[in-house]
C-alpha cells in the first residue's frame, strides 16, 4: 500500500468533528504557516512540491497563484470549486463528507499564502448534505479561532462561506462558477480576461479544485520537496481516485501517481479485477471528458511501455493512442458494454448540461445525440461514423469553454478504437440488441 | 479569425482560433480573415450548425431580405442539410403589445438579452434553460415595460423578434428606406422610415454598414407615428447591405418625398 496523504485518516471514527481532526494533527499546518511562514514562503513550498490541479486540466498550481494580479486597494478572492460533476467522478464528495476539516484547512493556509481575505467554496446543488457538514466544519473552525478577524494573533483575517450551486455542470468551469457566485446565469465567460487577473466581482480570484486545496496541508506540514518526492516525474504526490464500473471494488482509492495501471485495476489492494471474471473491455480513466482507452493500451502503452497512472503516461500517444488523467473520474468497462451506448451516453450528459452560448457546442452535442442514439438502436447508416468525426471536429476548439472539447473527444476516440464496433450495429442491430440486451424480440415486435 | 502573428513584441501566432469583436487589437498583429482556410471551415461549420434548428422559413419570414442568418447562409452555407431530425419547434408568444417573439427562429445570439439589460434597471428580458432547448423569456410572459423596448427588435439579426405593427405587411425590398426625423421629447427622434408610395409601413432606428444601430429610438416613434405628417423626411438612406435589402432602392436618390 502506498502513503496516504489526504485520506490518512479518513478512516477514524468521528475525524469529521473538529475534536477528533485536532487530535490527529489537524490545523497544525495553519499554527505552522501563520506563526512562522509568510504568505510568501507558502507559495514556495506549494511551487517547490509540483502539485498540480486536481480539478481536471492539471494546470501547475503554485505558478496559477503567482500569476494572481495584485493591484492596491482591491480584494482578491479563493474560491473552491466543489462543483464535481463529471460523471464517474466522486473524489471530492469522498473528502468533503469524510473529512471537511481537511478542505477548511487547506483554503485558510490558500487563502494565507494569497492575501484572499475572503473564500467561497462553490458546491453542485446535488450535495445537498454536504453543505451542512461543511457549515457544522466551518463554524467550528470559528469557534475555535481558525477563522475569523486576527486569526492567531498574525493579523490575517480569513472569511469562508459555503454557496451551493442549482445543479450545472458548467457551473464546474471556473468562470461560469464566477458567473453563478455573483448571481447571474451560469455562463463561461471568454477569456482573457483570466480569473486570476479579472475574476469574481472583476477582482484578482484563484479557483481551485477541493483536492488541490486540501493537498496544501500536508504541503505546508511536511515541506514542499518531501511532497514532490513522491511520484513520478511531473506528477508530484498522491491524487484521489474514484474507481468505478465492472471492478470487484469500486471506490475512492488515493494514489501515488505514478501507480501501474495493471496494478491498480488487479491488485487486491485496489480494484481487485474484472468482476464476475470477465475481460477488461475498455477504460476511462479521467472521467467522462477524456478519451476511451481500449484493452491493449489500458496498461501498456502504443510504445509498449507500462502505462502508469500519472498525467505524463496517461496521455502518452496523445490523442491516437492516450488519454488524461483529467479528474480521476475512473470508469472500467468488462467484454459485456456496449461502447456505442456508453458514448450515446456520455454525449446525452454533455446535450443536457451545454449552456447554450456557442453554436457548435449548442447544436452539435445535440446532432450527436440523436445520431448516436439512431445507431444504438439499429436504425444507423454506415455513413453516421463519418459524420460524427465531422462534426467532433467542428465542434473542437470552436467554442468559449472546453465542454465542446470534452464533448468532441469521447465521441471521436470511440469512433477511432471501436469503428468494428459502431458498423457492426449498422450491420446487424438485431444481433447487436440480442447481445448487448436479449431485447431483440420485443424491439421487432415495436417496429 | 487566425491570429498569424501576436504582435510586434510577441510574434508567435495564436494556436486557437479567436474572435473577432474579443479580441484586443495589438501594434504589429496580423490576422487572416477571409484567407485562412481554417477560419474558412469553421465558419462554415458554425452556419450549419446554426442552421440545424432553423425553421428556413424565409419564404414566410418578414426578416427575409435583412436577415444575417441569410446572408451568412448565402456566404458559406451548403445548398443541402445533413441534419436529419426533428428541428425545434416554439408557439409565438406576444411581448407586449408590439413585440412578437417566434422562438423557432431564434439563434440564441443574446443581442436583445444585452440591449434589454442595457434599457432596463432590473432583469427582466433573458433566457431561461440551457443548450438547445434554451429560450429567450421575458419574465413570465410579461412585457417588457420599457418605452425603448422595440429596439430588442432592431438588433435580433433573424426573424424570431418583430415588429406587431409591421409583421406581414410587406416584404422589406418593397419598401425604400428614407432617413427622417421628427421632434420628440424621449429619443433623439432620428430614424428610418419605410415607405411604399407616400404610406410610411414601418419605423426603425439607423444602422450603420454592419447593421448596428446608431441611436436607439423610442417606441412613439417606433410604432405610432406612422403618418407622413409625423414626419420631415431627409432622403434616401443610403443602405451599405450586400443583401436583397439594398436591391432597387438607389436610382432616384435625388428625390425628396413631401
Ligand atoms: C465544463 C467544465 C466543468 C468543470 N467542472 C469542474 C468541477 O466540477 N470541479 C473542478 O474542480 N473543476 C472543474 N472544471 C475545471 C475548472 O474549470 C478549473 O480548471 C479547476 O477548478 C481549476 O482547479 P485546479 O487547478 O485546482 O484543478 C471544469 C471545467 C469545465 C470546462
Ligand atoms: S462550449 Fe458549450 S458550455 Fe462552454 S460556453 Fe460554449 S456553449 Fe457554453
Ligand atoms: S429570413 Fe427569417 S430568420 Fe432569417
Amino acid at each position: 500500500m502506498s502513503r496516504k496523504l489526504l485520506l490518512e485518516h479518513a478512516h477514524i471514527e468521528g475525524i469529521n468533528g473538529y475534536e477528533t481532526y485536532r487530535k490527529h494533527g489537524g490545523y497544525r499546518a495553519v499554527e505552522k504557516a501563520l506563526k512562522n511562514m509568510a504568505p510568501a514562503d507558502v507559495l514556495e513550498e506549494v511551487k517547490k512540491s509540483g502539485l498540480r490541479g486536481r480539478g481536471g486540466a492539471g494546470f501547475p498550481t503554485g505558478m496559477k497563484w503567482s500569476f494572481l494580479a495584485k493591484p492596491e486597494g482591491v480584494p482578491r478572492y479563493l474560491l473552491c470549486n466543489a462543483d464535481e460533476s463529471e460523471p464517474g467522478t466522486f473524489k471530492d464528495r469522498y473528502l468533503m463528507e469524510k473529512i471537511p476539516h481537511l478542505l477548511v484547512e487547506g483554503m485558510i493556509l490558500s487563502a494565507y499564502a494569497l492575501g484572499a481575505n475572503t473564500s467561497y467554496i462553490y458546491i453542485r446543488g446535488e450535495y445537498s448534505w454536504i453543505v451542512f457538514i461543511l457549515e457544522k466544519a466551518i463554524s467550528e473552525a470559528y469557534a475555535k479561532g481558525w477563522l475569523g478577524n486576527n486569526i492567531l494573533g498574525s493579523g490575517f483575517d480569513c472569511d469562508l462561506y459555503v454557496n451551493p450551486g442549482a445543479g450545472a455542470y458548467i457551473c464546474g468551469e471556473e468562470t461560469a462558477l464566477i458567473e453563478s457566485l455573483e448571481g447571474k446565469r451560469g455562463n463561461p465567460r471568454i477569456k482573457p480576461p483570466f480569473p486570476a487577473v479579472k475574476g469574481l466581482w472583476q477582482c484578482p480570484t484563484v479557483v481551485n479544485n477541493v483536492e488541490t486545496l486540501a493537498a496544501v496541508v500536508p504541503i505546508v506540514n511536511e515541506g514542499g520537496d518531501n511532497y514532490a518526492r513522491i511520484g513520478v516525474g511531473r506528477s508530484t504526490g498522491t491524487k484521489l481516485i474514484s474507481a468505478g464500473g465492472n471492478i470487484n471494488k469500486p471506490g475512492v482509492y488515493e494514489i501515488e501517481l505514478g501507480l501501474p495501471m495493471e496494478e491498480f485495476i488487479y491488485s487486491d489492494d485496489w480494484c481487485g479485477g474484472i468482476k464476475n471474471g470477465k475481460r477488461l473491455k475498455a477504460c476511462v480513466p479521467g472521467g467522462s471528458s477524456v478519451p476511451i482507452l481500449p484493452h491493449y493500451l489500458v496498461t501498456k502503452t502504443a510504445a509498449g511501455e507500462n502505462r502508469l497512472l500519472s498525467y505524463e503516461s496517461l496521455a502518452d500517444g496523445g490523442f491516437e493512442s492516450g488519454s488524461m488523467l483529467g479528474s480521476g473520474g475512473f470508469i472500467v468497462y468488462d467484454e459485456d458494454q456496449c461502447v456505442v451506448r456508453n458514448t450515446w451516453n456520455f454525449t446525452r450528459f454533455y446535450h443536457h448540461e451545454s449552456c447554450g452560448q456557442c453554436s457548435p457546442c449548442r447544436e452539435g452535442t445535440g446532432w450527436m445525440e440523436k445520431v448516436l442514439e439512431r445507431l444504438e438502436n439499429g436504425k444507423g447508416k454506415l455513413s453516421d461514423m463519418d459524420l460524427l468525426v465531422e462534426v467532433a471536429k467542428k465542434i473542437e476548439g470552436n467554442t468559449i469553454c472546453p465542454l465542446g472539447d470534452a464533448a468532441a473527444w469521447p465521441v471521436a476516440s470511440a469512433i477511432r478504437h471501436f469503428r468494428d464496433e459502431f458498423e457492426w450495429h449498422v450491420r446487424e442491430p438485431e444481433a447487436c440488441m440480442q447481445r448487448n440486451y436479449g431485447l431483440v424480440k420485443e424491439k421487432a415486435e415495436m417496429a | 479569425m487566425k491570429v498569424t502573428k501576436g504582435s510586434a513584441n510577441d510574434a508567435r501566432p495564436l494556436p486557437k482560433l479567436v474572435a473577432s469583436c474579443q479580441t484586443q487589437v495589438l501594434d504589429g498583429m496580423e490576422v487572416a480573415n477571409i484567407t485562412s482556410e481554417e477560419v474558412l471551415n469553421a465558419r462554415k461549420g458554425v452556419v450549419e450548425f446554426l442552421l440545424i434548428n432553423h425553421p428556413l422559413d424565409c419564404p414566410i419570414c418578414d426578416q427575409a431580405g435583412e436577415c444575417h442568418l441569410q446572408d451568412l447562409s448565402f456566404e458559406h452555407g451548403l445548398a443541402d442539410t445533413r441534419y436529419e431530425f426533428e428541428r425545434r419547434t416554439f408557439e409565438k408568444i406576444d411581448i407586449g403589445p408590439y413585440i412578437k417573439l417566434h422562438m423557432t427562429r431564434c439563434i440564441l445570439c443574446y443581442r436583445c438579452v444585452y440591449t434589454a439589460q442595457q434599457l432596463t434597471p432590473e432583469r427582466v428580458h433573458g433566457v431561461i434553460g440551457r443548450g438547445d432547448h434554451a429560450e429567450i423569456s421575458t419574465f413570465i410572459e410579461k412585457a417588457i415595460d420599457n418605452d425603448f423596448s422595440g429596439n430588442v427588435i432592431d438588433v435580433c439579426p433573424v426573424g424570431a423578434l418583430t415588429d406587431r405593427t409591421f409583421r406581414f405587411k410587406s416584404r422589406v425590398w418593397f419598401l425604400k428606406p428614407m432617413d427622417a426625423h421628427r421632434n420628440c421629447e424621449k429619443c433623439s427622434g432620428k430614424a428610418v422610415v419605410w415607405m411604399y408610395g407616400n404610406e410610411i409601413y414601418r419605423v426603425t432606428g439607423r444602422k450603420d454598414q454592419y447593421g448596428e444601430v446608431h441611436d436607439f429610438i423610442c417606441n412613439t416613434c417606433r410604432f405610432e407615428k406612422k403618418a407622413l405628417e409625423d414626419w420631415t423626411i431627409e432622403g434616401p438612406r443610403d443602405i451599405d447591405r450586400h443583401s436583397v435589402i439594398s436591391q432597387n432602392h438607389y436610382e432616384n436618390k435625388t428625390v425628396t418625398v413631401k
